[in-house]
């Protein structure tokens, strides 16, 4: 067999994955569409200064004589308020709206909705308010879950809501670089490599075995390792377009840009296409059941979307967490791409991640054609 | 002349069941052999075995003298072959299939288009996969099989699901294939029409183990040319007892539809006998059929069931 027939076979494995997959509509909309809308739905709930309505129910003092002249008073307690409060009507229920102007965090109006004390933690338990607040001998009594860090905002906004000296004070984060949209493109890019070579990869091949494909292919002289750099090399081209693309929107929406160095950030990807391979290969290696294979994606692909900061940092995270966290996978792919773009860091930053990555892959891609069924 | 395959005493056992019990078959170049049988007899196992997916627990299997095991690469090139059921890419076009394995064996395009034509689907070369016809579907899978002339053809059930039509014409180009060249075929079936149209070799085969075996007028000779005959008589209410009590003949008599059969084995001097039989007895023929006894009789005959059972 000469090399040009080889080269062959593998060029003819190469197109007709790629055709495979570019004539599925759906890889469009869900490889390329999907991550930009995602940016865009993301990008825009946390960057804009957006006019937040917070409820709050109010229990007033029972001081049997008078009762309207007593909802006067805690009015009156937040008369400082940039705007008058209003009388207003909410789902049946009395009370009156006030808002906070703030032009750095943009504006919060706050609803007052007068009611008794059951009824209020009815309200707090299906998380319509979430802080109550008592009037007890012309003092107010705010009632909160503390590890709500909402209810604990909106108290404080409540509380120091006639204290403006502090206002000036706070200078909004606006420097590219520091967003969470910048925290979050680099983290879709990652998240689209791990959920491309997974679904990619893992799931078409348990359906190319399930559909007796595989082995009919395997059952005349093609070469495996050729079948699976085919399929790998369209799924890495693939990936790269979609991360192009999806970069290429975040530029122009959002003005991000790539601080550090390029060719580092080529590597840390190309690392991070060879780790999910690996992977998926190894998850792929098995089972001919659809179902199943679900299932075993799910299973890693899950805990790595929730753990390793893809949407929000994982240093909130107890210590040991975070020591576990930091080696996964995906972790490794989303700081190393994260460090290049918003740290400007170059192949320091990414060189014992790209390391660690590329071996990740290669076991799992040679453990899983050891105990690969063509069958 | 040294046999193409040759299966010596192989077994093999699933979890639960022993799909294979001890089977030895022989091909010759150029013969056509059918694999017989009902769903579950154990032909897909047995194919399989040869096709080099499974491996025997016990026996040998040679192909060209050779054994699968160190030999894979030559061997894949001397076989073509169509699993039972393969769902080839959906949104691949006829064309894009055959060259995507025509590239596994370096065949130019030019290959792709004979076959094309051979299994006629040239006017569908730009269709998708997916929107192929059953018929179609298999003739291509069949197509794929010839793509490298293969010394060897395995084919599992190759028409099952196809309706008449589409059969037949699957048939066609078998016939013609064995016509043009010297290939070898094992197919699998459970309709004996196509073994019987195909095939010069018939293997019968049941719970994993071959009933009998033979050319197709060996097959129904060895049953000393056993034939059918049904019959309906002119009265309708007769005692059973004189049809099936009889001593002479072996007949059945269904009282509800008023049919009889009866096997006879040398027609010219048991005919007029059983007819004798029934004058003497007062009944008059009404309808009278005679047939040759088929695949399906011998098989229902060495098994109790049909093989479409």
């Amino acid at each position: 067999m000469n090399s040009f027939f080889r080269y062959k076979q593998l060029l003819q494995l190469i197109i007709t994955n790629f055709k495979e997959i570019v004539r599925e509509p759906g890889v469009l909309f869900w490889g390329i569409l999907f991550p930009i809308l995602m940016s865009v739905g993301l990008g825009l709930a946390f960057t804009q200064k957006v006019n937040v309505v917070r409820k709050v129910a109010i229990i007033e003092e029972k001081s049997s004589s008078a009762l309207h002249h007593d909802s006067i008073s805690l009015k009156q307690y937040f008369q400082d308020a940039s705007l008058a409060a209003r009388d207003t009507v909410v789902d049946g229920t009395a009370g009156f709206t006030y808002t906070l102007l703030n032009d750095k965090l943009g504006n919060t109006t706050f609803i007052f909705l007068k009611t008794n004390w059951d009824n209020a933690m009815i309200w707090l338990k299906q998380g319509y308010v979430n802080v109550i607040m008592k009037e007890t001998n012309g003092k107010v009594d705010y009632h909160f879950d503390p590890a709500n860090s909402d209810a604990k905002l909106s108290y404080i906004l409540l509380s120091g809501s006639n204290d403006k000296e502090n206002a000036d004070q706070i200078k909004p984060l606006t420097l590219s670089g520091t967003r969470y949209i910048d925290f979050l493109i680099p983290g879709l890019i990652a998240m689209g490599i791990m959920m491309s070579c997974m679904w990619g990869l893992s799931y078409s091949m348990i359906e190319k075995r399930s559909k007796k494909l595989l082995r009919r292919m395997v059952a005349t002289p093609m070469k495996k390792s050729h079948f699976l750099i085919g399929m790998i090399t369209v799924r890495v081209g693939m990936n790269f377009v979609e991360s192009f693309l999806l970069f290429i929107f975040a530029a122009f929406a959002f003005d991000i840009r790539i601080q550090g160095n390029l060719p580092a950030l080529f590597t840390i990807f190309i690392a991070g296409n060879i780790a999910f391979s690996g992977i998926a290969i190894f998850m792929s290696s098995r089972t001919s059941k659809t179902e199943i294979g679900n299932g075993l994606i799910n299973a890693v692909v899950m805990p790595m979307m929730i753990l390793s900061g893809i949407f929000f940092s994982y240093h909130n995270f107890p210590d040991w967490g975070i020591m576990i966290i930091q080696k996964l996978p995906l972790t490794m792919v989303a700081d190393g791409i994260r460090s290049i773009f918003i740290e400007g860091g170059g192949f320091a930053e990414i060189a014992v991640s790209s390391l660690i990555l590329t071996t990740i892959g290669i076991v799992f891609f040679v453990t899983g054609l050891k105990i690969f069924k063509w069958h | 002349m040294k046999p193409v395959i040759e299966v010596k005493g192989v077994h093999k056992s699933f979890k639960t069941v022993k799909a294979v019990r001890g089977i030895d078959l022989c091909i010759n170049e150029g013969q056509f052999l059918a694999l017989l049988g009902p769903n579950g007899a154990g032909k897909t196992t047995l194919v399989e075995m040869i096709e080099g997916i499974q491996k025997p627990d016990k026996g040998e299997i040679l192909i060209m003298g050779k054994k699968w095991k160190g030999n894979e690469n030559e061997l894949h090139q001397l076989i073509g072959l169509s699993l039972q059921e393969t769902y080839y890419t959906d949104k691949l076009t006829v064309l894009e299939t055959l060259k995507l394995f025509a590239s596994f064996y370096n065949l130019p395009v030019e290959r792709c288009l004979e076959i094309m034509d051979i299994i006629r689907l040239t006017e569908k070369r730009k269709a998708y996969v997916v929107n192929l016809s059953g018929g179609q579907r298999q003739r291509l899978s069949l197509g794929i099989a010839l793509l490298s002339n293969p010394k060897i053809l395995l084919l599992d059930e190759p028409t099952t699901g196809l309706d008449p039509l589409a059969r037949r014409e699957v048939w066609e180009i078998l016939l013609d294939l064995k016509k043009k060249s010297n290939t070898s075929m094992i197919l699998t079936t459970h309709y004996m029409e196509e073994a019987e149209q195909l095939c010069d070799y018939i293997v019968i085969i049941d719970n994993g183990e071959i009933l009998k075996e033979g050319t197709l007028k060996q097959l129904l000779e060895d049953n000393n040319g056993e034939n059918i005959v049904n019959f309906t008589l002119e009265e309708v209410h007769i005692s059973p007892e004189l049809l099936i009590g009889n001593k002479r003949f072996n007949i059945q008599w269904d009282a509800v539809t008023g049919r009889g059969e009866v096997v006879l084995s040398q027609l010219e001097n048991e005919l007029p006998e059983f007819l004798g039989f029934l004058h003497t007895n007062n009944l008059r023929i009404k309808h009278l059929e005679c047939q040759r006894k088929t695949l399906d009789d011998l098989f229902t005959s060495l098994t109790g069931r049909h093989l479409h059972e």
